[in-house]
């Protein structure tokens, strides 16, 4: 494995992380979208707000990763992918100001006006900005990304592939975020809550499971290249997600209560790593290939300090950060 | 070219009026809070630390209102801070292709303070009632070494683009090699990260002792008003006179470093010894106009001596000349016109403290700390100003033009119309969230909101 690899995985492992727990924020936000009027809402969306508070900041500087490591190891990458998607790239950054800034106050702000406007900025955004993300995965997925950039503004994105994809961002975000909270509901010990997650997992499983359905046969006809490979290459990731989502599903029908949130990650990390293979070894298929894109070596080998130091200290911070907000020893209502 | 253009002008010097507007609008914005998220977790450490040593019940009531306040000014910083991050893609995306591999070493190694602080800070706002009192104390610990720690990796990172090395470019213009302990510690990095850490200790001291300045003027002379305009006060107090040496150090290497910067600041037209020092006026290239002139000082500020040759705007290349002359030296006087009337205000408290142990009794020093705060910022902005705006028109100083970098996409004056009404609609809402925490901890309901988000208002609550 060269240097420029490993950078290119460190990168992945970011992703990874910020689609598991980013992705599982925002699905937060779908949840509470969809969770009705006041009342009607008031339990699920205090629970949603009980498992964020914490959380969601930490979860967020996953994305800042992501976007460091690529400038800093990738800058070609970096600059082709902003000077042609920045149509769906300014929107993602104006929904996560909404997204973030909306959470925030709504916790802060007294009246119930003030917190409903709030809480619907915070709720819509949260569905849009996983929304224009998936639509800039999947227009890099497509190649439609030239190595140069300068790309047209809407005709790389607005596509079936990258909308396809934007669209099971949004479900598998809430597909996760409903796993998590199931969790949640169950270690506060309130079964109502429980199923209600439960019946909401299930239906987001299915739903994104479609949208991953439709975005092979997109895949086929729009991206060959990462088709090809990932159906070959790749193959026994997407075998890896299928059982891990399949098997979830059956846990959930049979309402047992064995732990969910593995199988879940499990199904969200193994497309994530498939679509890595079916790229490799590119980073723009098929106009900038990884080792193209790389930085000198010295940086890379700043990348792999980082990512080291990130290993050691980083990780066992969120580790310790979820352990006490698992245990109830943060309070969200501070 | 989007119908929103209102400048009839060629596409790319349009957007990079538009891109070079945004930036500076959305750094400025970010930037008062960046100092909260450097400077405000060492102020509730000393509040809580206070509370904790000498049971004394208002420093503890003092930190964790402060906390309270920290959570919501976090937030805005962490998704401000973001929008910047894109900003370097979505407006510059070819300085980042070009120089990404050299500079970006810093902002990896932000990158590591970020999550830090984001987590121990986490742990420390809501840790407050289950966490017992020193373990949740040192849990906040650690945001005070990473909000050093961050300053010190984005700021050598601008420092870098004021006086770049550190890495090789081939005869393309393509970074073939870098040496990352360079890029950090280059020749601007001793000053630039000190003067904005100091700065962020200025403005979060000043700031938080202002509101209390307020409510003491209004008659709450509590023991809560007292200390919590005390010990931010003392805090920005400290900071100041060791700024004003660290600023005074950082205009000689300017003066070194980057000569066109200096002379833009300091309206020097032509280059020799004797220059004179001029408080304010109108920079033209017949000299300065309206502007109180000091002889010979300019030159003994820069080498201790009168006959010290400074270089004027007149031996720089016309198109190497910051731009906006009066602009960039008006930000700088006002600059040092708010650091010393601070240092002026540190002295006054200094002796009345001295004499008989109190604030000085007079309203008038109350007023004066209760405009310190926005004074603090104003200053922080004008520095920030002379930095970037006396950098024109180079984005990496001698390598790379703000014109080579800035974007081809459409739409940059659009965007900057809408960051300019959210981040209108961001502040004024952040402030008015933050003006009702502290009316209702002064009706003493304590902003303990019911579970639910939608759940009626606190006074139906149980």
């Amino acid at each position: 494995m060269s240097k420029a690899d490993a950078a290119a995985a460190i990168l992945w492992v970011g992703a990874t992380f910020y689609a598991l727990f980013g992705g599982a924020d925002f699905g937060g936000g779908l949840w509470d979208l969809v969770a009705g009027g006041p009342e009607r809402g008031e339990r699920p969306r205090a629970l949603i707000q009980r498992s964020l508070t914490p959380v969601w900041e930490a979860n967020h500087v996953w994305l800042i990763f992501v976007l460091v490591v690529l400038w800093t190891a990738f800058p070609p990458a970096f600059s082709a992918i902003f000077t042609t998607l920045y149509v769906p790239i300014a929107l993602a950054a104006l929904g996560i100001v909404l997204r973030g800034a909306g959470f925030a106050f709504r916790k802060s702000i007294v009246g119930l006006q003030g917190r409903r406007a709030m809480g619907a900025t915070f709720a819509i955004s949260s569905v849009l900005t996983p929304f224009f993300m998936g639509t800039v995965v999947g227009a890099i997925a497509s190649g439609e990304v030239p190595a140069g950039g300068n790309g047209d503004a809407f005709s790389t994105w607005l596509q079936p592939l990258p909308l396809l994809i934007g669209a099971m961002f949004v479900a598998s975000g809430a597909y996760l975020s409903a796993v998590f909270l199931v969790g949640d509901a169950r270690r506060a010990g309130d079964g109502e809550m429980e199923r209600y997650f439960e019946r909401r997992a299930l239906g987001a499983a299915v739903v994104a499971g479609a949208f991953a359905v439709a975005g092979l046969f997109a895949l086929h006809s729009e991206a060959r290249y990462v088709f090809d490979r990932l159906t070959g290459q790749g193959l026994p990731l997407v075998i890896l997600s299928l059982l891990c989502g399949a098997v979830l599903l059956v846990v959930l029908l049979r309402g047992g209560r064995r732990p969910l949130r593995p199988l879940a990650a499990g199904a969200v990390v193994a497309v994530i790593w498939g679509w890595g293979v079916a790229q490799f070894p590119y980073l723009l298929p098929t106009s900038l290939r990884i080792d193209q894109a790389a930085a000198p070596d010295p940086t890379m080998t700043i990348i792999f300090v980082v990512f080291a130091i990130a290993a050691v200290l980083v990780l066992p911070s969120l580790g310790l950060l979820y352990t006490l907000a698992q245990k109830d020893l943060l309070e969200s209502e501070h | 070219m989007p119908p929103l253009d209102p400048l009839p002008l060629a596409a790319s010097a349009s957007n990079l009026l538009a891109a070079r507007e945004q930036m500076a609008f959305t750094l400025g914005f970010h930037i008062v809070l960046s100092c909260l998220g450097v400077a405000l977790p060492a102020t509730i450490l000393v509040a809580n630390y206070i509370g904790l040593k000498k049971g004394d019940e208002a420093a503890f009531e003092l930190a964790k209102r402060w906390s309270k306040a920290m959570a919501v000014t976090f937030a805005v910083g962490a998704v401000t801070g973001t929008v910047l991050s894109f900003e370097f893609g979505l407006l510059w995306p070819h300085f980042m292709d070009r120089f990404g591999a050299a500079f970006g070493v810093a902002f990896a190694i932000e990158g590591i303070f970020f999550f830090l602080e984001a987590i121990f800070l986490a742990i420390y706002i809501y840790g407050w009632k289950r966490l017992s009192g020193w373990a949740h104390f040192w849990s906040g610990v650690p945001m005070f070494v990473t909000g050093i720690g961050g300053a010190f990796s984005v700021v050598a990172a601008n420092a870098w683009m004021n006086q770049p090395q550190g890495f090789t470019l081939n005869a393309a213009g393509k970074v073939v090699d870098v040496e990352p302990l360079k890029v950090l510690w280059n020749p601007a990095t001793g000053y630039e990260v000190p003067h904005m850490i100091l700065a962020a200790y200025m403005v979060v001291g000043f700031l938080v002792a202002s509101v209390y300045a307020v409510g003491m003027l209004k008659g709450r002379r509590d023991r809560l008003h007292r200390l919590g305009l005390l010990i931010p006060l003392t805090i920005g107090l400290i900071a100041t006179p060791i700024q004003l040496f660290v600023g005074d150090t950082a205009a000689r290497a300017v003066a070194d470093h980057q000569p066109a910067k200096f002379a833009g600041m300091e309206c020097i037209q032509e280059s020799g010894g004797h220059q004179t020092e001029y408080v304010g006026g109108v920079c033209t290239s017949d000299g300065v106009k309206a502007a109180i002139p000091i002889p010979d000082l300019d030159s003994f500020l820069v080498g201790f001596s009168a006959d010290t040759k400074v270089t004027g705007l007149n031996d720089i290349p016309a198109d190497e000349r910051p731009p906006a002359n009066t602009f960039l030296h008006l930000s700088f006087d006002l600059m040092v016109g708010i650091g010393t009337a601070l240092l002026g205000l540190g002295a006054w408290f200094a002796f009345v403290w001295w004499k008989r142990r109190d604030i000085p009794k007079t309203p008038w020093f109350l007023r004066a700390v209760a405009v310190s705060g926005i004074a603090s910022i104003l200053a922080l902005w004008c520095g920030w100003i002379v930095t970037e705006v006396g950098r024109q028109p180079w984005i990496v100083q001698g390598y790379m033009r703000t014109s080579e970098a800035v974007t081809d996409a459409k739409g940059i004056w659009f965007s900057f119309g809408l960051v300019l009404l959210v981040y209108a609609a961001l502040g004024t809402t952040a402030v008015l969230v933050l003006r009702s925490m502290s009316r209702r901890w002064r009706e003493g309901s304590d902003g303990e909101e019911a579970g639910a988000p939608y759940s009626p208002p606190a006074e139906a609550a149980p």
